[in-house]
């Protein structure tokens, strides 16, 4: 229970950091964030009426604390573009990105696992070699042009899947799965390249240990001798999901405009045209948050695998 | 007093021996290591093609030809034009300048600000604290986020692109920087140096740095890779270079809206890219296997 409270108390301040960062983002820019704001075509007279309403007028650390308060209470504030509560905006969108993070996870972890194994077990022959291939391939070519290759092999060429576009899962789950296919293996690509070096990685580790000569020696099979061995490769594995959590969320925000779906990735690049930045600084502030609690929880998570870790 | 000759006639047949016997042992060395020749070789050429491009390209990289658009590839133009009537081979050859350039950059640009500050944070312990919070909270926030954030505060240019790239990659320096540092202070001739009364920048300078040099070049060639992506994946959003400079980034993302019609306008620049990052990341695979084995579980 100590243990539990102290990782989580360990958290506040990089949350603190983030917040501030976030906040001080509109003030890093040269020039009247107010001016940023109102875009080129704003007068003089909008700007000035801009600046009041922003609270810009006010000293920075008050500006600050305000904000703060706010956020604490849940208020993530106004879209200027649109004028509805960010909570709002953001909750209209949320499930189309949610349905491709977790479903491009599920595909990564399912795939990524065995052929990080497979690898580790055939180290240096050619089974091994292709893995590999795959995964420097995955993380060179862009993910836009695998997702526009996706798309013109499968959508357009075959007519198997549908080209763009997202269908909410209360339209039937034939439908929406139907659209998420192709976006989630693009995703999923780079996600598995990630994994499974790493699976490969520390799986390789372990078999040259001490105990796996034992169990080998002793007779056991080939599938229970990389059962024993991913087990104890698990902690490194789990680390690396929990951190491919970010590449997850940026890779997101490109698939959904790859695929024309409206989630909350395309709201960000929408809000940067539109210099909407209440919107931008939430989804910084939220997904940062997302990104904490992953691995907070991942953490917490070690105990179940390796049970020497105690407080 | 008058120098000897360095290799007096006698030696001369030693010397030839001792070279050939040392080329073959290159030779061996590099037949041991084919990522990383492919890799090199790979980076030659599309480093010389875009330095080349004023001669290579065919046509002007942003003449229009309102009555050629979006023509397949062809003859005249071999990998056809895109929406305004461009040639895209000549575009493609200009485009690779702005994705080396920026990879390059920022792989300076963030492995320096990340040696100062990692540096800093395993010398110095009252900084050690605050950079380190300062580092966690960065890398809370997802690479391409922070970069399109930054990007939404600034007007679009190279400078401000090379920027918004730089500060997400800084904190993976600084932690390498760090990790190195808690280990090589605790080593005696570092130990020795200070028990000397060796200013601390020297002792960073003299016994320090040069022992960090191996893993800081893997880890920013990895940098430079993903420098490169960052830069087409910002372009193709629209937050990333201004249209006026051909990169293959900007060229996906004007070839976006007739991905059904004209998919070479998409194609080939994003193989060329993705040959681009393909050849620095086996450099970097290559570089860290043959430098030091025990790297690479590490990156």
């Amino acid at each position: 229970m100590r243990h539990l409270l102290n990782r989580v108390a360990a958290t506040l301040p990089v949350m603190a950091v983030v917040a501030v960062l976030v906040f001080l983002l509109i003030h890093l820019s040269p020039g009247d964030p107010a001016a940023l704001i109102a875009g080129d075509t704003a007068s003089a007279d909008d700007i000035a009426r801009l600046h009041a309403a922003l609270g810009l007028d006010r000293p920075l650390w008050s500006q600050f604390l305000l904000w703060a308060g706010r956020l604490a209470q849940g208020d993530l504030g106004t879209s200027i573009f649109t004028h509805v509560p960010v909570s709002r905006l953001l909750a209209q969108r949320v499930e189309p990105t949610l349905s491709i993070a977790l479903l491009t996870m599920t595909l990564a972890v399912a795939a990524s696992i065995p052929l990080g194994v497979l690898a580790a077990h055939m180290a240096g022959r050619w089974v091994d070699r292709l893995v590999m291939l795959f995964a420097v391939l995955a993380f060179s070519v862009p993910v836009f042009l695998v997702g526009y290759l996706l798309i013109y092999g499968f959508a357009i060429t075959l007519g198997w899947l549908p080209v763009q576009g997202y269908v909410p899962l209360s339209k039937g789950v034939g439908p929406w799965l139907s659209h998420l296919i192709l976006p989630c293996v693009n995703l999923s690509l780079v996600y598995t390249a990630l994994l499974t070096r790493m699976t490969r990685a520390t799986v390789l580790d372990v078999l040259h240990e001490d105990h796996i000569r034992t169990a080998r020696a002793k007779g056991l099979g080939v599938v229970a001798v990389l059962g024993h061995a991913l087990r104890c490769a698990a902690i490194p594995i789990v680390t690396t999901i929990g951190v491919g959590i970010a590449f997850l969320i940026g890779g997101v925000v490109v698939t959904e405009t790859v695929f024309a779906i409206p989630g909350i990735g395309r709201l960000v690049i929408d809000s940067v045209q539109r210099h909407d930045y209440p919107v931008i600084q939430s989804v910084l502030l939220l997904s940062a948050g997302l990104y904490v609690l992953v691995n907070l929880l991942i953490d917490l998570s070690y105990r179940l695998f390796d049970p020497r870790i105690r407080a | 007093m008058t120098m000897t000759s360095p290799a007096p006639a006698s030696a001369a047949p030693a010397a030839t021996e001792r070279h050939a016997r040392r080329s073959a042992r290159r030779r061996r060395w590099m037949r041991k290591h084919p990522p990383l020749i492919l890799g090199a070789v790979l980076l030659v050429l599309v480093a010389g093609l875009s330095l080349a491009a004023p001669w290579i390209a065919t046509h002007d990289p942003q003449a229009l030809d309102p009555l050629a658009r979006l023509a397949p590839p062809s003859a005249a133009h071999p990998f056809g034009t895109d929406a305004l009537g461009r040639d895209l081979f000549s575009r493609v050859m200009w485009g690779g300048r702005a994705s080396l350039v920026v990879g390059l950059t920022v792989a300076v640009l963030a492995t320096s600000a990340g040696v100062l500050l990692g540096l800093a944070a395993g010398f110095v312990r009252r900084a050690d604290g605050l950079v380190m919070r300062l580092m966690d909270g960065l890398m809370a926030i997802p690479d391409i986020l922070l970069a399109i954030a930054l990007m939404a505060v600034t007007r679009a240019s190279l400078t401000t692109v090379i920027v918004a790239i730089t500060v997400p990659q800084v904190p993976r320096v600084v932690r390498l920087v760090r990790s190195l540092a808690l280990s090589l202070r605790e080593q005696q001739y570092v130990e020795a140096a200070r028990a000397l009364g060796t200013r601390l920048p020297v002792i960073l300078w003299r016994h320090v740095l040069p022992n960090m040099v191996t893993p800081l070049v893997v880890q920013a060639t990895f940098i430079a890779a993903t420098a490169m992506l960052t830069e087409a994946l910002l372009s193709f959003l629209g937050v990333g270079l201004p249209p006026q400079i051909p990169s293959w980034g900007t060229m996906m993302a004007d070839g976006r809206n007739f991905v059904a019609v004209a998919f070479h306008a998409v194609l080939f620049p994003g193989l060329f890219l993705a040959a681009t990052v393909l050849s620095v990341n086996l450099v970097g695979d290559g570089l860290r296997d043959a430098l030091d084995p025990r790297l690479s579980r590490q990156l």
